[in-house]
């Protein structure tokens, strides 16, 4: 019993410092408080809205910048501030999740087709090949037009789309340890595939994998807002900078405001993941290949 | 008066720590290199000498700076040249060899083609011209026809061959100074011997000034003129090689010295305890003083100075060093000779195994059946008594480790049967086999940076066979793990340690604990001190021989050192291209009559010492495969018969010592032969 807990006050230890780590260099604190300022915004905001965020109100319609509507007012008179503040609850909630399944299922075959190798790791991959060539956001419209575009759809289809390249970080991690004369000594042992698993491989590619997670999420991101851009993502009336975008595109020359406020919102929230995810790497000491999508 | 080519003035370089102070891991290091002169640099990984190496040559890697002094080649700072001016030197008066520098040729390019690059680089030589010298390096670095030689890819080349290849690239631009990093380190003993050989006869052809980095006294003993010995960063001991050699005043070269296994002292050497400081953490005294046999309370105060000695010219570090010369202890060095326990009951039998790494076809897989005539080990028949230490000799691609995963069940037989204690016939597929005897057969690798999991405790680590054996858990599982540490000289606070804070003897120790905490009957130890440095080895093998005789376990010892192997083995059995020559007692294998290719290793052997030199006997070329008929040696035989050798497998002949030989000559004839020389 004691041994678990030491270990918990060890891996939480860890954690610490590696978040120490990261906030040690000036990208990686920028980062991080970004980060942490939109998760504080996103889970606190409907707590502080100044107004009612589906008020339609025709007299307000594209009001500019006031002391009453800070960030103005769209097309159909509902606050920009109001649904600025909202707008990225759902972006976060839904490509979160999507992550972690992403890295759970590419995790996973990644592991598992390092380990196997051969034949079967040869077709995997070249499936996986075949995968990535669709152009994602087709398949995703496609999915989305036969299912809905409910969370309880977007989440697992954009955490497919997302862990093909995590499948190839993980196998390629897996198969640098898989060599090591560690592995070979429990082989040697007798240890069962899972346990080897578990306790060999896993400690050895986890830093590799989820740091390619944190920038498959600012990926996803992305991928999640063009999707409402394009109106296939969040539906109306909630509110999302990705739709917000969309509809208010088009005013863009006489009425900057409606845009502006969530492009600002979903460019620095994906700024602030791509900072944290590379200090994370760092402080891992990772090299990320992965190029940042901004 | 000699002239100098370097001169190296109040060198110390060092790092920031992360609280801000410098740290120096060389310390105020002077020396000088004269012209045509070779001098080694020895000491134990961390000690400086690759630093030092590097400044020689204008270069202080990424992290570090110099704190003070100078790097004098000939009237210039090297350390404050810029890299144009260092660009003008480099390659061209100083060149250096890496280590690994044969294997890191560029793959795909010929060998005509990259030493032409070097010469481009290094000289201001027309097309014609760098085509002769191509030619002419080649011939200096004695590669047979070197015409053929410059169209051949690096693939195409044995190790030795390749660092032939890398010492001509070094040689293109007539340097006058030659650095080399353990320029033989990881390669065969007979092959080191020749490479050796080559740089002796370089340094005679061209009067090229070398500073030789090595960690292999045997290897520093031979080409070097002058040794310089280091020790955490500082210069301990400078002068003649005979002197530093055979009379040692500085109390760590003396115990360097008596730690090494030597074949004319059979028997395990003396270890010398602890190791080395870490850089940073000696405030005041000899740096030496926690592992001093010689230590006395004025050494742990006040640090001495490298102070001249004329009758010897040399250069020594010691308050306490008039009383090193002429203790002749050296030659009375006292070494354990090992009196194994064997029983008569036999553990482990391999009969008629041949192993194949040849890929299964379809049809093979289903009746489960390889087809090769020409299988990577063939026809080996050895018996292993319980308690016995039997050794696996021969060069890189004999097969050693090969047979050793067959035994463990990681490698499938192709023929032949493993048995253990005489009637349990052991699966070759591991997941066929029944725990008891995966528990009963353990393993230690060559490296524990490999064989240790980065990522988990020492007590993980040591848990995990207990756990999987034994079903330890809780408060008994902990107590288990501190009682095998303990075992294997490691305190409890070792405990939450990962491999990285360890030392590399250290994390040596943990595998050995891992392997033990199974209980075995039988380690099968794949090089195990090889990654090692010598003090640290004679440690190891200690350990593992006093555990042997505490558990009465059976250690198959896997080793290119033919000294080790002597000071550790109750019998040894030899192998050339997975077929085996000798095998017998070790105290007679190590005596003629022996098998012709027994004589080649034993030739090549390098003892610490610069008056006994390597016999080289035959050619140092690589063969790929083994032959399909005849005796496995007859490619590189210097006694080969004729045809006989070639068509007809030789058979087993028995010498009056009690060794087995397996070799068409008789045995009278060889004996004969054998004394001659
Ligand atoms: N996985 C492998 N696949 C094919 N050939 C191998 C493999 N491992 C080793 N070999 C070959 O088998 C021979 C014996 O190798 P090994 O047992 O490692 O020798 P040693 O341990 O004596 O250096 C060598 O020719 C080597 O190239
Ligand atoms: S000075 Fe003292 S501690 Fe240092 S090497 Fe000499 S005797 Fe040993
Ligand atoms: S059988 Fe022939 S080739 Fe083989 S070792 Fe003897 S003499 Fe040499
Ligand atoms: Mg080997």
């Amino acid at each position: 019993m004691k041994n678990k807990k030491e270990k918990q006050k060890n891996t939480f230890q860890k954690i610490l410092e590696v978040i120490k780590t990261m906030a040690s260099k000036p990208s990686g604190l920028i980062g991080l408080t970004i980060l942490i300022f939109h998760v504080i915004l996103a889970i606190t905001s409907p707590l502080y809205v100044p107004y009612d965020y589906k008020a339609i109100d025709p007299s307000l319609m594209l009001n500019p910048p006031s002391s009453e509507f800070w960030f103005g007012t769209d097309s159909l008179g509902r606050d920009v501030f109001t649904r600025t503040i909202l707008g990225g609850r759902t972006a976060l909630t839904v490509t979160f999740f999507g992550s972690l399944i992403a890295l759970l299922w590419g995790g996973s075959l990644g592991i598992f087709c390092g380990l196997v190798g051969g034949k079967i790791d040869d077709v995997v991959m070249r499936i996986i090949d075949a995968f990535l060539s669709i152009p994602w956001i087709l398949a995703m419209l496609l999915i989305v037009s036969l299912l809905g575009t409910t969370t309880l759809v977007l989440i697992p289809a954009l955490g497919f789309f997302y862990g093909k390249g995590i499948v190839r970080v993980a196998r390629a991690a897996t198969h640098d340890v898989i060599a090591k004369d560690f592995i070979v000594s429990a082989r040697a042992r007798g240890h069962s595939n899972i346990s080897i698993i578990w306790n060999e491989i896993l400690p050895n590619v986890r830093d590799a994998i989820m740091v390619e997670g944190a920038m498959r999420w600012s990926w996803m991101l992305l991928g999640f807002s063009s999707l409402s851009f394009l109106g296939f993502g969040v539906s109306p009336p909630t509110p999302d900078w990705g739709l917000m975008i969309s509809n208010a595109r088009g005013l863009m020359s006489f009425a900057y405001w409606a845009v502006l406020a969530p492009i600002v919102g979903l460019s620095s929230l994906i700024i602030g993941i791509n900072l944290t995810a590379d200090a994370f790497a760092k402080a891992l000491g990772i090299d990320r290949s992965t190029k940042a999508p901004v | 008066m000699k002239t100098s080519v370097q001169q190296i003035n109040n060198l110390t370089i060092g790092f920031q720590s992360q609280k801000g102070q410098q740290i120096s891991i060389l310390k105020n290091i002077n020396t000088t290199i004269n012209k045509g002169e070779t001098v080694g640099i020895v000491g134990e990984s961390g000690s400086g000498k690759s630093t030092l190496a590097l400044a020689m040559m204008g270069y202080v890697k990424h992290g570090l700076f110099t704190i003070s002094g100078e790097c004098m080649f000939h009237s210039n700072n090297l350390l404050e040249m810029n890299n144009k001016e260092l660009e003008n030197i480099r390659g061209r008066k100083i060149a250096m060899i890496p280590q690994n520098a044969g294997q890191s040729l560029t793959p795909n390019l010929k060998i005509g083609y990259q030493i032409d690059e070097a010469l481009k680089l290094h000289t201001d030589l027309k097309k014609t011209d760098r085509d002769n010298k191509i030619s002419e390096l080649l011939n200096k670095v004695r590669l047979p026809s070197p015409e053929t030689m410059a169209q051949r890819y690096p693939h195409e080349l044995s190790g030795g061959q390749q660092q032939r290849v890398a010492v001509a690239m070094a040689l293109a631009g007539s340097p006058e100074l030659l650095l080399l990093d353990e320029p033989t380190t990881g390669l065969d003993v007979t092959t080191q011997a020749h490479v050796l050989e080559l740089l002796n006869l370089i340094a005679k052809d061209t009067g090229t000034s070398m500073v030789y980095v090595s960690h292999d006294l045997g290897a520093i003993a031979q080409v070097s003129d002058r040794v310089i010995v280091m020790y955490s960063g500082e210069i301990v001991l400078d002068g003649p090689v005979r002197s530093i050699l055979k009379n040692p005043i500085h109390p760590y070269t003396f115990g360097l010295l008596k730690s090494i296994p030597k074949l004319t002292l059979p028997g395990l050497p003396n270890s010398m305890s602890g190791s080395q400081p870490q850089p940073g953490s000696i405030k005041e005294g000899c740096s030496f003083y926690d592992r001093c046999e010689f230590a006395d309370k004025n050494c742990k105060i006040n640090s001495p100075e490298l102070e001249y000695i004329n009758d010897l010219n040399t250069h020594v570090r010691c308050f306490r060093h008039k009383e090193l010369i002429n203790q002749n202890e050296l030659n009375s060095q006292t070494v354990k000779s090992i009196e194994n326990k064997i029983l008569k009951n036999e553990i482990l039998d391999l009969s008629n195994v041949s192993i194949s790494y040849a890929k299964q076809k379809f049809i093979e897989q289903l009746i489960n059946k390889i087809e090769d005539k020409n299988p990577t080990v063939k026809d080996i028949d050895i018996n292993i008594n319980k308690g016995e230490t039997l050794a696996l000799v021969g060069e890189s691609g004999s097969g050693k480790s090969t047979i050793l995963k067959s035994i463990a069940g990681l490698l499938k037989t192709k023929d032949g049967i493993i048995k253990f204690e005489k009637d349990k016939e052991l699966s070759s597929d591991l997941r066929k086999r029944d725990p008891k005897f995966l528990r009963a057969i353990q393993l230690i690798f060559q490296n524990p940076d490999e064989s240790l999991n980065p990522n988990h405790t020492v007590e993980e680590i040591v848990a995990q066979p207990l756990k999987l054996y034994f079903g330890l858990k809780g408060h008994e599982l902990k107590e288990k793990i501190i009682n095998v540490l303990d075992k294997v000289r490691l305190g409890e606070f070792y405990i939450t340690r990962y491999p990285r804070q360890l030392s590399g003897g250290e994390k040596q120790r943990v595998a050995v604990a891992r392997a033990f905490a199974a209980k075995p009957d039988i380690i099968l130890c794949d090089e195990v001190t090889s990654a090692l440095d010598v003090s640290v080895q004679a440690a190891v093998l200690n350990l593992l021989q006093e555990l042997k005789e505490d558990f009465g376990t059976t250690y198959i010892f896997v080793s290119h050192d033919l000294a080790v192997v002597r000071a550790i083995s109750d019998r040894v059995a030899v192998l050339y291209q997975g077929r085996l020559c000798e095998i017998g007692p070790s105290k007679n294998v190590y005596k003629f009559p022996s098998h012709p290719y027994t004589e080649v290793l034993l030739g090549a052997v390098l003892e610490p010492d610069p008056d006994i030199k390597p016999k080289l006997v035959a050619e140092d070329i690589v063969e790929e495969k083994p032959p399909e008929n005849g005796c496995s040696f007859q490619g590189r035989c210097p006694r080969i018969l004729g045809d006989i050798c070639k068509n007809e497998v030789p058979p087993w002949q028995t010498t009056e010592n009690g060794n087995s030989i397996r070799c068409h000559i008789k045995i009278d004839d060889l004996k004969n032969q054998q004394t001659l020389n």
